[in-house]
């Protein structure tokens, strides 16, 4: 009678095996221990923060401190080799991307150009402020590289110093500008992880020209103003209280660090090991060969954490300690071996679900769908009677086929997904309303029980089409300008819009066809 | 099984009375925004939010006592089922415009909980299943986020109405477009204005409701303009209010039966959804009840006082509507209603 009736049927059960192998299976599985192939556990629908528990972080990356650090770099690099040639001019950092050098005298400005445009001319304008003033300019195209590389470099190292802090599943990813968001499943002590990813870390070994002492004391020794190469930095840890004056320069830093591990020193105190790449070691050598008998200063995020003497040359190994804690040293082996940050963090916007939150959500969220669905099963069945259970498998499968497809995708099931959830089911049943109630006209306007099924469900194509194509619309601009769960419910009402045209049509006329096929002169229970 | 016999209102007789309603409500919903502002939350406005759970029913007085300020501007209340013994703190500021860190406040919260013996309430790690006097949950938004969401919902919208606005006078015409996101925007009004009234705060989910609702009152508007499309050629010698009413008259039952389903899973995700998505089903019901009821009297009204009186050209678009007698006998019901009110 109707043709192809097989073939549809059999598409779609298979549609419906396939989905719900993909999506309802592994759920249930996993709740109640069913085996499960490794494969399709790993396609399982993935619940967001909200549901399953967790730290949320964003953060942003001060760029700011990746500029100014290489501008004191560049600038302490023109010092350096000034000074072998006998210039010695004032040299200051003018914010974050500038530098000047002031009182350049005239027999030297022409050297003092040649060697200033070899060390900065590819990073850096030159401009002449006139009588021997200089002010050295980051180029705006560099300054933009910078950042770009400051917030690729932080994300890179969050990455890493979060795989390494054992967290399943994490999340971090680049969101606007230079704004990182972290997604950090499972865990709920946000301090640490706040303490350990927002560490710059950046290590550095520096020559002591003296201290330890008080603030003022060691000013005093310089009649109250540093020379440019000098930096007075405060001690922490058990050096804590005290200053020491140190060259601004660090020729062995962080970058050179090759392996760093927790351990303790020769007083059975926790300490930190660690050991230097190859270049790294010869310059190590290097610095504590030409400087036996002074002190080198180890600065951690600019505060020097020890200060020991160097007695021989060292190359390639060596430990940091002073008053760690072994969680303290076990966090900075950590995050040293993950690199230093380029940019100090600053955090916008915290969220932490503890895990009995997201369980209550789940609760209040399944419980709220069943009753949805349950309420309006009943009401269908009453007030359309056996066409009411066409559109109740059709509502079904619209759903089976929704979590599975989310499954699929790997789109990740959060608290207002669940809500998308809930208005699918609305829409599922209004398209089911649309064409039932065309039917029923038709059947007024005295047509024949298949003409009218027919023409209903042709005539509300058309209408079913042009509204879903118009919520799509609108959800398609939810996800583009939503953040994080905002977008889990524009995906699962946009794939709810999608997955209804076709139950609701397919799959609701199918099952219409096969009821009329069977006899000859059909009635329709509507 | 019909719940309206042959309904044959004249809505469109209404069209004015049901214009000046909707701006006696929406004018009396800004002018309230206007003076006391919409209450904003968290997400917007930034400020940290402490979730406690405690061993006995809590006392909200005592805790907002014990706040600093007395806690002025704290926002205590109840969370969830009254059995979790759960409290929501919010402070509307956080560390950050202290210069401290950004959890500063979050934690002088707690710290102040403990300082008057409601405690000891553990800090950290939160609070695992069974356990008591201790943290569920924190959220802590810094001043700068909430801008930069509120320009995304702004887009968010206008895109949204644009897009819409766009397809509609592609697939109909340019008057059911203006029609069809005049009555969106008199519902996002609408329900703006009855947050306002019940004080509700405007969060991430309220957002995604009143996007949700753009949604749902274009749908019902566009089922009622396609049945318009398809009258228009049925009733070619009618005017354009005549054509109006009876489609929204055919349209009746499907209008009532797919408003009350919906309403059923909104209200069931209302009462049984969770603290979280109760703003999100509060802002949907009333969005339901508005857009059903702009669909009905704001949109098709704007089409029959944008298209005037005369007799309608039937559009390019519309299906043949011989191939259907439906048309035809909803032709029927509309000069019955025609003759009605010339009469």
């Amino acid at each position: 009678m109707y043709k192809n009736l097989r073939w549809k049927i059999l598409t779609i059960l298979a549609v419906l095996v396939l989905f719900t192998g993909i999506g309802v299976y592994p759920l249930t599985a996993m709740h109640y221990g069913w085996p499960l192939p490794g494969w399709l556990q790993a396609k399982a629908l993935k619940l967001g923060l909200d549901l399953k528990g967790g730290v949320q972080l964003t953060l942003r990356v001060n760029t700011d401190d990746a500029l100014r650090a290489t501008t004191v770099s560049t600038s302490e690099q023109l010092r350096e080799s000034l000074t072998t040639q006998g210039i010695t001019p004032a040299i200051n950092p003018n914010g974050a991307t500038a530098f000047r050098v002031e009182g350049v005298s005239q027999d030297k400005d022409a050297q003092f150009r040649t060697n200033a445009d070899e060390i900065t001319a590819e990073n850096y304008d030159r401009n002449i402020l006139g009588s021997g003033n200089y002010e050295f300019r980051m180029k705006p195209t560099r300054e933009r590289d910078l950042r770009e590389q400051a917030v690729e470099q932080t994300l890179q190292t969050i990455d890493r110093r979060v795989n390494a802090l054992g967290v399943t599943e994490p999340s971090i990813a680049r969101q606007q500008g230079d704004q990182i968001l972290v997604q950090m499943p499972g865990i709920s002590d946000v301090a640490r992880a706040k303490e350990i990813m927002g560490k710059t870390a950046v290590l550095e070994f520096k020559l002591v020209e003296a201290g330890p002492g008080a603030k003022d004391d060691l000013l005093k020794q310089y009649n109250g103003a540093l020379p440019g190469d000098m930096e007075l930095l405060p001690g922490s840890g058990q050096e804590s209280g005290v200053f020491y004056v140190v060259k601004k320069i660090a020729p062995v830093n962080g970058q050179d660090l090759r392996v760093a591990k927790p351990g303790l020193d020769e007083n059975n105190q926790p300490a930190v090991h660690f050991e230097l790449k190859s270049a790294g070691a010869q310059k190590f050598g290097k610095l504590s060969g030409d400087n036996i008998g002074r002190y080198l200063a180890i600065v951690l995020d600019n505060r020097v954490v020890s200060a020991p003497r160097l007695e021989g040359r060292i190359t390639d190994q060596g430990r940091i300690s002073g008053g760690f804690t072994s969680e303290s040293a076990n966090d900075l082996s950590l995050t040293l071996k993950s690199g230093a940050l380029p940019a100090s963090l600053t955090y916008l916007e915290e969220s932490v679900v503890g895990p009995t939150l997201g369980a209550d959500s789940i609760r209040s969220g399944l419980i709220a769908s069943a009753t949805g669905l349950g309420l309006i099963l009943m009401f269908m069945v009453m007030y359309y009677k056996l066409s009411g259970i066409n559109a109740i498998v059709a509502l079904v499968f619209n759903l089976i086929i929704l979590l599975g497809l989310m499954a699929y995708i790997g789109a990740t099931m959060t608290l207002p997904g669940i809500a998308g959830f809930v208005l699918t089911m609305g829409v599922g049943v209004d398209s089911n309303v649309l064409i039932f109630e065309r039917i029923k006209e038709e059947l007024a306007a005295q047509r024949g029980v298949r003409a009218a099924v027919n023409a209903g469900f042709n005539r509300v194509f058309l209408t079913l089409l042009d509204t879903h194509i118009a919520s799509l619309i609108s959800a398609a601009f939810l996800f583009q300008f939503g953040t994080g769960a905002i977008r889990g419910f524009a995906t699962t009402l946009s794939i709810g819009l999608i997955v209804n045209l076709f139950t609701s049509i397919f799959v609701s006329k199918t099952l219409f066809e096969l009821e009329l096929s069977k006899r000859q002169n059909p009635a329709l229970s509507i | 099984m019909h719940i309206l016999k042959n309904p044959n209102f004249d809505f469109v007789r209404w069209k004015w009375h049901a214009i000046a309603l909707s701006w006696v409500i929406i004018g009396a919903g800004l002018l309230l925004i206007w003076k006391s502002g919409l209450p904003r939350g968290v997400e917007f406005s930034g400020g940290s939010i402490v979730i406690v759970k405690f061993a006995q029913t809590p006392d909200l007085d005592r805790i907002r006592g014990t706040l600093p300020n007395g806690g002025s501007n704290a926002i205590v209340q109840s969370y969830g089922a009254p059995a979790n013994n759960s409290v929501m703190i919010r402070v509307h500021t956080t560390g950050a415009e202290a210069g401290q860190g950004l959890s500063a406040t979050a934690d002088a919260t707690v710290a102040a909980l403990n300082q008057a013996g409601l405690g000891p309430i553990r800090a950290t790690p939160f609070c695992a299943p069974g356990e008591s006097n201790c943290i569920v949950g924190t959220s802590i938004v810094g001043p700068t986020v909430g801008a930069e969401l509120q320009r995304r919902g702004i887009l968010a919208t206008v895109f949204a109405l644009a897009g819409i606005l766009v397809y509609i006078a592609f697939r109909f015409r340019f008057s059911f477009a203006v029609g069809a996101v005049v009555a969106t925007i008199h519902d996002l009004l609408i329900t703006l204005a009855i947050l306002a009234f019940f004080r509700y705060e405007l969060s991430l989910n309220v957002i995604a409701a009143l996007l949700t609702l753009t949604g749902y009152s274009m749908n019902d508007t566009i089922v009622i303009f396609d049945r318009i499309r398809e009258n228009t050629r049925a009733m070619r010698r009618d005017n354009i209010g005549t054509i109006v009413n009876a489609a929204v008259n055919q349209m009746l039952d499907r209008t009532i039966i797919t408003g009350g389903t919906t309403m059923l899973s909104v209200v069931a995700l209302y009462l049984f959804g969770g603290e979280v998505l109760k703003g999100f089903a509060f802002t949907m019901i009333i969005g339901i009840i508005t857009g059903t009821y702009s669909s009905v009297f704001i949109a098709a009204a704007i089409v029959v006082i944008w298209q005037g009186k005369g007799p309608q050209a039937p559009m390019k678009s519309a299906p043949a509507a011989t191939a259907s007698p439906v048309a035809a006998g909803g032709g029927a019901v509309a000069k019955k209603s025609g003759k009605r009110r010339a009469s």
